[in-house]
């Protein structure tokens, strides 16, 4: 069984919040096959939020195909995140590590390499929409 | 499905002041709606209303699809927790419990205990020695064993310490996913209950401002800022909600339906918080106009 926390500074909405701690549940093997994800009414006794909220995530799972609600027991996972792409997480790192050396001896500072991130992220998936 | 509170041009004047005026509202079923505005925007008139304890001057309110009126048969589907969640000091836990199933024709008396037994309150306690937060939260569990199907609750946390006020909401949702029962929560800070409202009525100067589905108001708001612009320059669909501008920049928020595709406008979204301030804003004049509104007192 899981815990779900939220954080109210980040700006992602607290339903994609608990939406990501699964995942993240999931890649970390937490999570496996068959566990229970805590009830509605754990999660909201527990954080204070809207039932609503945590409706919506756990629809959102089901509908990835992760876990399955059984109705009057609880939501289940029924998939783990495949291993194939933590596999890769090694190399992208390493790769990144090197980019990052990169940027500083650039002279960019963190803020600057954030921004250079995030502008050129954004502008990588506005040309897959396109 | 019937709407849980419907107001039609409702008004209420004390003398010649209007307290509420022009409310129209049609909150649906199943929702968790935060009631917010300054203190003396006319939100506890609005929750009076609702009960009964006002009559409107002007205009009508119907609450699960009844004109209010004060029936037993009425008033038992309706719980409703006031300022301040009075109790009586002198009577214990126990006798609160004992005055609650003689007065309500279907009291539930399993709701009520368990409410009690996981609050870990003594029954013999007196309500007068309880924590502002037991006492809270005793006012609800009276409330809830009514077995209500609006449950209307003004100010509920104003007065308790951050953890009490945590657990008073924790409390409150693990009823909402329990039972089918509307709710209805003011409060003059938003930040309050920004996690636990689905549905947003937002009170200033007497009117209703803004009433909405929370998913449906974040989606429909952006900021926008970019080089200073003339408000009256953007397109049609986009409505500035509040404008602020230096000699070189310009900071919109603006309520649009349409995607902002202008690539001059760096376009972000606005959380709960925002959008409540930038319309109070709006209806009390400038933020930094001390208007009366603000001063006044419930």
């Amino acid at each position: 069984m899981i815990e779900f926390h939220l954080d109210a500074r980040s700006g992602v909405s607290p339903y994609l919040q608990l939406v990501h701690q699964v995942r993240h549940a999931l890649r970390l093997g937490l999570l496996d096959e068959g566990d229970q994800l805590p009830t509605v009414k754990e999660v909201v006794g527990r954080l204070a939020i809207n039932p609503n909220t945590v409706l919506k995530a756990y629809r959102e799972l089901e509908h990835e195909g992760l876990v399955s609600a059984r109705p009057g027991v609880g939501t289940f996972v029924t998939k783990t995140l495949s291993d194939d792409s933590l596999a890769a997480h090694g190399p992208l790192r390493r790769e990144l590590q090197r980019w990052l050396v990169k940027a500083r001896r650039a002279g960019l500072d963190d803020e600057s390499i954030e921004a250079l991130f995030r502008d050129t992220f954004r502008t990588a998936a506005l040309e897959v929409v396109a | 499905m019937t709407p849980v509170l419907q107001a039609d041009r409702l008004g209420k004047r004390y003398g010649r002041r209007w307290a509420l005026r022009d409310c129209t509202l049609d909150i649906p079923v199943g929702r968790v709606v935060a009631l917010v505005g300054p203190n003396g925007a006319g939100k506890t008139t609005l929750l009076h209303l609702a009960v009964g304890l006002l009559q409107p001057t002007s205009g009508t309110i119907e609450v699960l699809g009844e004109r209010v009126v004060d029936t037993p048969a009425q008033l038992g589907r309706v719980g409703f927790v006031a300022q301040e969640t009075p109790v009586y000091p002198t009577l214990s836990v126990a006798d609160h419990l004992r005055l609650g199933a003689h007065l309500n024709p279907d009291w539930d008396r399993r709701v009520a205990e368990e409410r009690i037994q996981q609050l870990q309150l003594d029954p013999t306690q007196r309500a007068g020695s309880l924590s502002g937060g037991q006492r809270a939260q005793l006012a609800l569990a009276l409330a809830v064993a009514k077995r209500p199907r609006l449950l209307l609750l003004d100010e509920p946390v104003a007065s308790l310490d951050p953890l009490a006020r945590r657990e008073f909401l924790q409390g409150l949702m693990e009823i909402t996913s329990e039972q089918e029962v509307s709710v209805v929560l003011s409060s003059h800070l938003v930040a309050d209950l920004e996690r636990v409202c689905d549905y947003l009525v937002l009170v200033a100067a007497s009117r209703i401002q803004l009433a909405g589905e929370v998913e449906e108001l974040l989606a429909s708001h952006r900021r926008l800022t970019g080089p200073r612009r003339d408000a009256a320059s953007l397109p049609a669909g986009q409505q500035v909600i509040e404008a602020s501008h230096t000699d070189r920049q310009s900071t919109l928020l603006v309520r649009t339906e349409e995607p902002i595709h202008d690539p001059a406008w760096l376009v972000e979204e606005v959380s709960v918080e925002d959008l409540v301030l930038a319309y109070m804003r709006g209806a009390t004049g400038a933020g930094h106009d001390p208007s009366p509104v603000w001063g006044a007192k419930r």
